[in-house]
């Protein structure tokens, strides 16, 4: 089970930062900005992020730009990196195709 | 503690559709959620926004919400939902095939639905992509797909902006009784007081009635899907099938999303997790590609699997609960919440504050299982 979080709303604006315009999730394009937007918008976890903006959703399926996701959602909420739990990983390891995946399990 | 004006046991797309409608009649909620917002079944969902095919009890509430909210929720929420009303069709590649539409087909013309059969050429016309083995199709046009995921997300976003409290990793354990009542819930870290508990959990919601005596005829039932990386554009529709082999659709991002059964899905090993089997995958993929076999050479990216809430007569539970005032059910979706979730939110955000929702829930009672006589 995850850890306890109250979904209280971060006092005050958005304050935009001067790099928020780099790319964390190169699959997706999403930048460090609509991250950190997303986190004030109260998306807490790794998981709510990625369903909200798509980080981590594309190609790569976050094998790039997990822990930098993590981080940027740990430092938003004031957490150690580890205390934000991972995004789940999905099979297949790697990118397949439907016609190969098709095969599979079948008598020849 | 401060008691509670409504606790929402679920943070799921109902758990958060209810309180965000509760919010815009100024009643604040509080949404306990064990795990986090939309881990069950809105993040694992076809996301279907469909009429067609539905029973009859359901249908209104599909209707009216088809009508009247989802065309403006993005705007509503302030977030896009990905809403896409381009139509469903449900395929037929032989006549078996076709006699299965055509009872769909009877049963929603006469609700009212505009739903028709059409055949190849027309089915071309519509959707290019389909083999020369679809030789029919039932067509819906009203019907249409969204993102769960951002859905959910969305209610829970505007409902907090709104007032409404959340808390996750909180897991409630059952449900307090004060003289009769509904007095608060208890959790695995302590308890809060209300006078109205509404439990949008899903499948967990049963063992939380089971404590206090009620009883939700619903088995849990897992379901696979798989999503491809993204694809040039190809077609809007909502796809289903007469041989209900798979479903799915292309989402606005260009990646499909497919859902599939084995017929296997039953007789699973007991595992608390909902895991993705090795046959699954192969087996949905076989079935698409001979209704779409342009579509094989696109990457597999993931796959994964949730649970559905089956309910014994495979629609939902809606309802106040006789025996214990202030306690309210809203679960037992068996796989086709998302669509009406808006119309659920409201409905039973107005039945729990003035008991008179707009649209009727008598079909949805708790009470309504009986045995053989």
């Amino acid at each position: 089970m995850t850890m306890k979080m109250e979904r209280k709303l971060i006092q005050g604006d958005f304050i935009p930062r001067a790099d928020d315009e780099l790319i964390v999730c190169r699959c997706e394009e999403i930048t460090q900005g609509e991250i950190r937007k997303a986190v004030y918008d109260g998306m807490f976890t790794m998981n709510e992020v990625k369903r909200y903006l798509r980080a981590g959703m594309g190609l790569c399926q976050g094998q790039t730009c997990s822990r930098l996701v993590q981080n940027i959602i740990a430092r938003e909420l004031g957490l150690a990196p580890g205390e934000v739990e991972i995004s789940t990983s999905r099979s297949p390891a790697r990118p397949i195709q439907m016609k190969q995946m098709a095969k599979d399990g079948v008598k020849k | 503690m401060q008691k509670k004006e409504v606790i929402i046991v679920g943070g799921g797309v109902i758990g958060c559709a209810i309180a965000y409608y509760l919010a815009r009649l100024n009643v604040k909620a509080l949404v306990i959620e064990s795990e986090e917002i939309g881990h069950g079944g809105s993040s694992r969902n076809g996301g279907g926004v469909r009429q067609s095919a539905r029973d009859p009890r359901e249908l209104p509430l599909a209707m009216h919400a088809i009508r009247y909210i989802w065309p403006d929720l993005s705007d509503e929420l302030g977030v896009d939902v990905e809403y896409c009303q381009e139509g469903n069709l449900r395929l037929a590649k032989t006549e078996e095939h076709i006699k299965i539409l055509e009872r769909v087909i009877a049963q929603g013309i006469s609700l009212g639905l505009d739903l028709r059969l059409i055949d190849q050429q027309e089915v071309r016309e519509i959707c290019p992509y389909v083999s020369d083995e679809v030789i029919a199709a039932s067509y819906c046009p009203t019907d249409g797909h969204g993102n769960p995921m951002v859905t959910t997300l969305a209610y829970y976003k505007r409902a907090r902006e709104m007032g409404a409290e959340f808390i996750t990793g909180e897991m409630v354990q059952s449900i307090l009784i004060r003289k009769g009542k509904v007095g608060g819930i208890k959790t695995n870290l302590g308890t809060y007081e209300s006078d109205q508990v509404i439990l949008a959990a899903g499948y967990e919601s049963r063992a939380i009635a089971n404590t206090v005596g009620i009883d939700i005829p619903m088995q849990r039932t897992l379901v696979e899907a798989l999503v491809t990386d993204q694809q040039p554009y190809m077609f809007p529709q909502m796809i289903g099938t007469a041989a209900s082999d798979f479903y799915g659709h292309q989402t606005k991002h260009g990646s499909f999303v497919f859902g599939g059964m084995t017929g296997m899905e039953p007789y699973g090993s007991e595992v608390d997790n909902p895991i993705t089997r090795s046959i699954t995958a192969p087996s949905i993929c076989r079935a698409i590609l001979g209704y779409f076999p342009a579509i094989g050479q696109a990457n597999i990216v993931r796959t994964w699997s949730g649970w559905l809430d089956v309910c014994a007569d495979h629609v939902p539970i809606l309802s106040k609960v006789d025996e214990l005032p202030g306690l309210t059910l809203a679960c037992a979706f068996s796989g086709h919440g998302y669509g009406i979730a808006p119309a659920v939110g409201q409905s039973i955000a107005e039945l729990v504050i003035n008991g008179n929702p707009t649209l009727s829930l008598d079909a949805f009672r708790y009470d309504r299982f009986q045995p053989k006589s």
